[in-house]
């Protein structure tokens, strides 16, 4: 028997199958690029390219020459510090006023709520250059420029949209009654708030963390533009990898920052389960 | 049951606003410190940068002095001794401090040509003495070149002098004021109006190829069983949050001449010599949908999981064929999803910067590049201020069309 119904004609069967591999073909379009930067990046050779070696498996073709490369190379060691130390204290700034944001911001009281919503998160919308050099104008008076403190503020900047859209997400559909009810028991508003609001938002809270670090990690047209040359960042080394001379670390790099990738989308894939765990009430 | 309609007496409706205003002080002073830090590290440095777009203290600053003394001056004829001898004896000051090349760069904005003439009559003002520059600098200035002998020049330094101007945004619209004063196309360089044309047009390019493509799979995923779709979810996922720069990194092996595209290419037959795919415009588009396709399918994605599929399927089983029943019940409820997509990339692709500042080579720059480029190599910050101010408009207007239409908190992370 025919897969389809009888009133199917060729042309929606064509379609049905059309269908499917054009969507095939487009996850093949996504996932192209990650997994041709993986096998390239144990090249023995200083290509871009795959070698005839490479080709045929032999295992001589290949080697961990440009993982050792980066370790040993100071440049990439101090960027993979900053990127870190500020990516930290960005997400960390950023979750820490976004969330209280969000929760102001999901009350139901809130003034001007659209307005104040859509400005708060418009630094996901402005292009980047816009903000470099507004920041790169404004914190010179500051001295922020060429410091670390002027990296975390900018980048915290670019993080905060994100807090603000996982922590309403996650207190959309939140009881306010039950925070009402531990006022009404005796608690006071901050324990009650501690004790009710912040479980329930906690998955929230951490993937807002999670992609505010990201954003920072991966930023490269801030630093472009307010670091100084002690605070280069993988990006930025990357960067001005691909525009110089181009060499294999950076695929190594790339390789190493897909692995980072993996470890973050599993983390969050984990939030995510635990957050409906919380909402159905188990 | 009908409610009881409640009626509160005048006391009650006076605490009960005050305790409605105590609310909503309460939700805004949640909001505050973010509000306060965003004004502090994003809108101050935006606004900054729209206010240098009108100010232009360079030449006001260099030499303060001429250009008090040109107040006076109705620009009819060449200014008397008065400006052009404190002139001289202001540049032979620059060039002593090695600052006039900046007056050179800036006058030369104003009217090119003037850099080098700025600069070698600052040389020869320079050997001259303080003395000699006050009893006849004039005369010193005219014997080392002649266009101070022209009133049109001075017009330009007075131009220069302005410390407000719109001169920013008229070269950002390759305009210019001509001698009577009125606004004309600029004759002599048209770059801005096509590089934003081009812009445009490859955001719109970028848009549709990412609709083109992210549809189908949207499509496919949405109505795939929930295992399936939630495994193959995460093979848009993980692009998404791979680095750009590595994406980035990627498409250089792919596409360059002994890439990985060049070399199967040839190795399957169908093409003897090596394509120039890198470092063109076509890169920049490619290279940007696939980053920016995961903006249109996440919006897509979700709204389609909300379609009904027995609206569809009322349509079939009444005699419809599926591509009619397609397009009249399944696009337009899609739609929502659709424009939040669309709208999301090509906002995001209008002000992008670092694709094609690393795959594009001169033909695939946009806007964005431009910019950098006034920031970091020209040094004309106001040029790159005012042509930033004209992106930001272009953006709020889409921002605001998105809210309107789609609503600003609901943009999509997966």
């Amino acid at each position: 028997m025919s897969k389809f119904p009888h009133y199917f004609s060729i042309w929606d069967k064509a379609s049905h199958y059309g269908l499917k591999w054009t969507a095939w073909a487009v996850l093949f379009f996504l996932m192209l690029p990650i997994l041709v930067i993986i096998p390239l990046s144990f090249n023995v050779e200083p290509y871009f390219t795959f070698t005839d070696g490479m080709l045929r498996l032999d295992p001589d073709a290949y080697s961990l020459r440009w993982y050792k490369e980066i370790f040993s190379d100071d440049k990439w060691v101090l960027a993979i510090q900053n990127s870190f130390f500020i990516g930290i204290f960005a997400a960390l700034l950023a979750t820490v006023i976004g969330t209280v944001a969000a929760v102001g911001l999901s009350r139901p009281e809130m003034p001007f709520k659209r307005l104040i919503t859509a400005l708060l998160l418009s630094p996901m919308i402005v292009p980047l250059i816009i903000i470099a050099a507004g920041m790169f104008f404004f914190y010179t008076r500051f001295n922020l420029v060429g410091s670390y403190l002027g990296l975390i503020i900018a980048h915290a900047t670019l993080g905060t949209p994100f807090v603000i859209i996982t922590v309403t997400a996650a207190l959309t559909g939140f009881d306010r009654s039950l925070y009402n009810a531990a006022l009404s028991a005796g608690a006071a508003p901050l324990k009650a708030f501690w004790d009710i609001v912040v479980p329930l938002i906690r998955p929230g809270v951490i993937s807002g963390g999670l992609f505010a670090f990201v954003t920072s990690f991966d930023e490269v047209v801030l630093v472009l533009f307010l670091a100084g040359p002690g605070q280069r960042t993988i990006p930025k080394q990357m960067f001005s990898g691909l525009r110089e001379q181009i060499n294999p670390t950076i695929l190594a790099v790339a390789t190493l920052l897909i692995v980072v990738s993996v470890a973050f989308l599993m983390t969050l894939e984990f939030l995510r389960r635990r957050a409906e765990r919380i909402r159905s009430g188990q | 049951m009908a409610q009881k309609p409640i009626i509160l007496s005048a006391e009650e409706t006076v605490s009960a606003r005050r305790e409605l205003f105590r609310r909503k002080f309460m939700a805004f002073a949640f909001v505050s410190p973010l509000l306060l830090f965003l004004l502090f590290a994003f809108v101050a440095p935006i606004s900054t940068m729209l206010y240098r777009s009108f100010y232009n203290p360079t030449v006001a600053v260099l030499i303060p002095q001429t250009i008090a003394a040109m107040k006076t001056w109705e620009g009819k004829s060449v200014p008397g001794t008065d400006v052009t001898a404190v002139f001289a004896a202001e540049l032979k000051q620059l060039a002593k401090k090695r600052l006039s090349g900046q007056l050179a760069e800036a006058l030369n904005r104003v009217r090119p040509g003037l850099s080098s003439i700025v600069k070698s009559t600052a040389r020869k003002m320079r050997r001259a003495e303080d003395a000699d520059l006050k009893e006849k600098g004039t005369e010193l200035l005219m014997e080392a070149n002649g266009v101070w002998a022209e009133k049109s020049t001075w017009r330009a330094v007075a131009r220069a002098g302005k410390v407000y101007t719109v001169d920013n945004f008229l070269t950002a619209l390759d305009l210019e004021t001509n001698e009577s004063g009125s606004i004309q196309r600029r004759e002599a360089t048209q770059i801005y109006v096509a590089l934003y044309t081009k812009t445009l047009r490859i955001a719109l390019i970028i848009t549709v190829l990412s609709l083109l493509l992210g549809y189908p799979l949207a499509y496919y995923l949405a109505n795939a069983p929930s295992k399936l779709a939630n495994a193959l979810m995460l093979m848009v996922l993980l692009p998404f949050w791979t680095s750009l720069l590595v994406r980035t990194t990627s498409w250089i092996a792919l596409l360059q001449t002994n890439g990985v595209v060049n070399s199967t290419l040839i190795w399957s037959g169908l093409i003897d010599t090596p394509l120039e795919l890198l470092y063109t415009q076509f890169s920049t588009v490619i290279a940007m949908t696939h980053i920016l396709l995961p903006f249109m399918i996440l919006p897509l994605y979700s709204v389609m999981k909300g379609i009904d599929p027995s609206y569809m399927r009322a349509a079939l089983s009444m005699g419809s064929k599926p591509v009619p029943a397609f397009i009249r019940i399944y696009l337009p409820m899609s739609l929502p999803g659709l424009s939040a997509g669309a709208l999301l990339v090509f906002i995001i692709s209008v002000g992008y910067y670092i694709t094609p500042a690393l795959v594009g080579g001169t033909d695939g720059q946009m806007i964005s590049n431009i910019i950098a480029f006034h920031m970091q190599q020209s040094n004309n910050w106001e040029l790159a201020a005012a042509l930033g101010t004209l992106l930001l408009i272009l953006i709020v207007a889409l921002y605001w069309t998105y809210d309107r239409l789609v609503g600003a908190g609901n943009i999509k992370l997966g």
